[in-house]
């Protein structure tokens, strides 16, 4: 039984719950002032005519006692009182002596004042039908020209039964209405604590570790649907950025283990040389590796500030046909070294909103790739650089016609670390296209990879192409 | 402490006559504001060692007392400091009137850090994790500034003519033809004659980008140009610093 009382509790805790008992007390409240209202404005509303009822019988006894004195008064009285629910009727004595009417006796000093009773007196009937009840009237007396005293008065009886009735029928509505209400509102606490319970449900499990789970989403599309949905989504961004943090570490650790191996292994060697020359050498040797190391450190940080955006500073008109023209510039005399030429296809005057520095930094990562592996092709023909705008933004393509990469192998090669030359042959830091992609992130943009040729005649190179989003300026 | 106040100590005139290292400027004072301790003893040895007395504050309220009350060539300004920040250090500085030229080092070492460094007052920028070679040269260009040819408009080393105006290159007499890049080059490595050059300061002054050019861009560059200007001639001048980067210098 304790389960279910704690359960109870928790309802009640819970923020539905408390605003719909706040809403139901609020409306019991306004219920109760009505029933009170309605009930004394009917009450005001029946003794009114009660009254005018008894004023207008007044009016008829007295003109009927001018026209015939008081035996056609008496015969009228008579009349009336034989009807059924008449009036009360008392002719008394200048001393208060009952002398006729359809009334026992009232209470004692009614008659002594002309006009209205400023109270509802008690008045004993001559006949009781039914069990014995308190006999309640008010009435009007007016004395006559021979000291002989009327009283035409009115059983209250009636009004206090009325008045029963609209407050009975008020009641049962609003004990109805009332239990409807707890209903309802229990109904809707229990369904929204279910699923609360679902969510911290999963919740748990997301703590424990488990970042695949979601929240259960509902097909109403309410606030707590939109509300699982949105939690979902953030869920999705964290798992990916786990994921991608993971790999890196991951990746972190078997790759800077090799150069860290390397480095101990130089500065063992170092420690081993007697000659001055070639401890020198291998000094030296220990600072290009270390210098290597720091290069893939500042380009780790570098692509994670560009990732988490940090870096959207400044960002200004950037003159793309500009920069493309440098890059190609820089790395002509490399490519011709590297036995490659170089040429352009620069459409000018093509600008866009960014941060010139990491453009310029992804370009020089594209033609540092492209020198790189184009250089094993014979004959290779020539890594073009091309600049266009298209429909769809515009494309800044490095193209080379090197060993390239096999379309199932393009999704990996812009991750951290990812290399397909296992053998880490060419130098690098497995670190380029990561920034490139990174950067195209950052610029709204995207990075397609493609092979420079389809036929298989010739090597099928690869293009890697920039695609920047056509925006106003 | 630090604070020596005499421009000169033996150390550095010692340096003057050492024929290994008469690349470096003497009688350089410099001011290290760096609150990692063991990153501020490296360097002001390394500094000693290169001719260089520098003085060392370790927050930035001391910094900018001592940068406020000494006259120093250089300042090397972390950008995170405890009790002041570098920013501020280095605005407060400028608005007492000291205009001594100061190179922020910074962590967060990235590009729009280095435009907030430049606009706050900085001269120059050196993101971490630096080679000291590099600090080491910048530092110098940075201290020789004072003295520099700015307005020079011919640079000469050797028989090696450089004319800013006509953006005519001539050795001995002999026109030397160049491309206008190889003349952006030349003009760098010559206004700055006798002092060491790296790869990121030639890729940051003549092609206006400010990272690490990651593989050998740079040195392409200057073996061409270092072919043009050398092909016809015995006397070599434009010298490769190992580790560091290159140097113009007529030796004489």
């Amino acid at each position: 039984m304790k389960p279910s009382l704690s359960r109870i509790r928790l309802v009640f805790r819970s923020t539905t719950v408390r605003l719909s008992a706040l809403y139901i007390l609020l409306f019991a409240l306004c219920a109760a002032f009505l029933v009170v209202y309605v009930t004394a404005m009917s009450e005001r509303l029946l003794a009114q005519q009660v009254r005018e009822a008894l004023i207008q019988e007044t009016s008829d006894f007295l003109r009927a006692y001018e026209r015939g004195g008081i035996t056609v008064l008496l015969r009228i009285m008579e009349r009336r009182a034989r009807q059924p629910g008449a009036n009360l009727y008392v002719i008394a004595s200048s001393s208060g002596e009952m002398l006729a009417g359809n009334v026992a006796s009232v209470e004692p000093g009614v008659l002594d004042n002309e006009g209205w009773t400023r109270f509802p007196f008690h008045y004993e009937p001559f006949t009781e039908t039914g069990p014995p009840r308190p006999h309640v009237a008010t009435a009007n007396v007016f004395f006559l020209d021979n000291g002989l005293r009327v009283m035409i008065g009115r059983d209250l009886g009636e009004p206090g039964r009325f008045r029963g009735i609209v407050r009975r029928a008020l009641m049962v509505a609003l004990a109805i209405m009332g239990l409807g209400a707890l209903v309802i509102w229990f109904g809707i606490g229990r369904n929204a604590l279910k699923r609360i319970d679902r969510m911290s449900a999963a919740s748990t499990k997301i703590i424990a570790g488990d970042l695949s789970q979601r929240l259960p989403v509902g097909v109403s599309g309410d606030e707590f649907d939109r509300l699982s949905e949105s939690l979902n989504a953030m869920l999705e961004r964290i798992e990916k950025l786990n994921e991608g943090l993971r790999q890196v570490s991951d990746n972190i650790a078997h790759d800077l283990k090799t150069p860290l191996t390397r480095l101990r292994n130089k500065a063992a060697d170092a420690l081993a040389q007697d000659r001055e020359e070639s401890r020198r050498m291998a000094l030296e040797g220990i600072i290009a590796e270390s210098d290597q190391l720091i290069r893939t450190f500042n380009a780790l940080l570098m692509i994670s500030r560009v990732e988490a955006g940090s870096i959207a500073a400044e960002m200004t008109s950037v003159d793309l046909s500009a920069i493309s023209a440098d890059s190609a510039e820089l790395y002509e005399p490399v490519a011709e070294e590297a036995g490659l030429a170089l040429t352009t296809d620069i459409e000018p005057g093509l600008a866009v909103h960014g941060n010139r520095e990491l453009i310029g930094q992804a370009i020089f990562n594209l033609l540092d790739n492209a020198i790189k592996y184009a250089c094993e092709a014979d004959g290779a023909e020539p890594i073009r650089v091309i600049l266009r705008r298209q429909a769809d933004g515009l494309h800044l393509s490095v193209a080379d016609s090197g060993p390239g990469i096999p379309a199932d192998k393009r999704k990996e090669v812009t991750k951290r670390f990812v290399r397909l030359d296992e053998s880490r042959s060419k130098p690098g830091t497995g670190l380029g296209l990561s920034l490139v992609e990174a950067v195209m992130e950052l610029h709204g943009g995207r990075l397609e990879l493609s092979a420079t040729h389809g036929d298989e005649a010739v090597q099928p190179g690869l293009t890697v192409t920039m695609v920047f989003p056509l925006q106003k300026l | 402490m630090q604070m020596t106040g005499h421009e000169s100590d033996g150390k550095s005139e010692t340096c003057f006559t050492d024929g290994v290292t008469d690349a470096i400027v003497p009688h350089m004072k410099i001011l290290v504001i760096e609150d990692d301790l063991e990153a501020a003893a490296y360097m002001t040895k390394a500094f000693r060692e290169a001719g260089i007395v520098a003085d060392h504050a370790s927050d930035g309220e001391s910094g900018l007392f001592m940068g406020s009350e000494n006259a120093y060539d250089v300042m090397v300004v972390d950008r995170m400091l405890p009790r002041r920040d570098g920013i501020s250090v280095i605005t407060e500085l400028r608005k007492r009137g000291i205009n001594t030229p100061v190179l922020i080092l910074s962590a967060l070492g990235q590009v729009d850090d280095r435009v907030t460094g430049l606009r706050a007052g900085g001269d120059d920028y050196l993101p971490k994790p630096y080679a000291f070679s590099e600090l080491l040269a910048r530092v110098e260009v940075l201290g020789r500034r004072k003295g520099a040819p700015e307005q020079d408009m011919v640079y000469r080393v050797g028989d090696l003519e450089l004319d800013r105006l006509s953006h005519e290159v001539r050795r001995g007499g002999k026109e030397v033809l160049l491309q206008p890049r190889e003349f952006r080059l030349l003009e760098y490595l010559m206004k700055n004659a006798g002092q060491v050059v790296t790869r990121t300061m030639l890729l940051e002054n003549v092609w206006d980008y400010h990272f690490d050019p990651q593989t050998n861009v740079i040195d392409v560059h200057v073996s061409r140009l270092r072919s043009k200007i050398e092909k016809d001639f015995d006397k070599p001048l434009l010298k490769t610093i190992r580790g560091a980067g290159y140097m113009i210098k007529d030796e004489a």
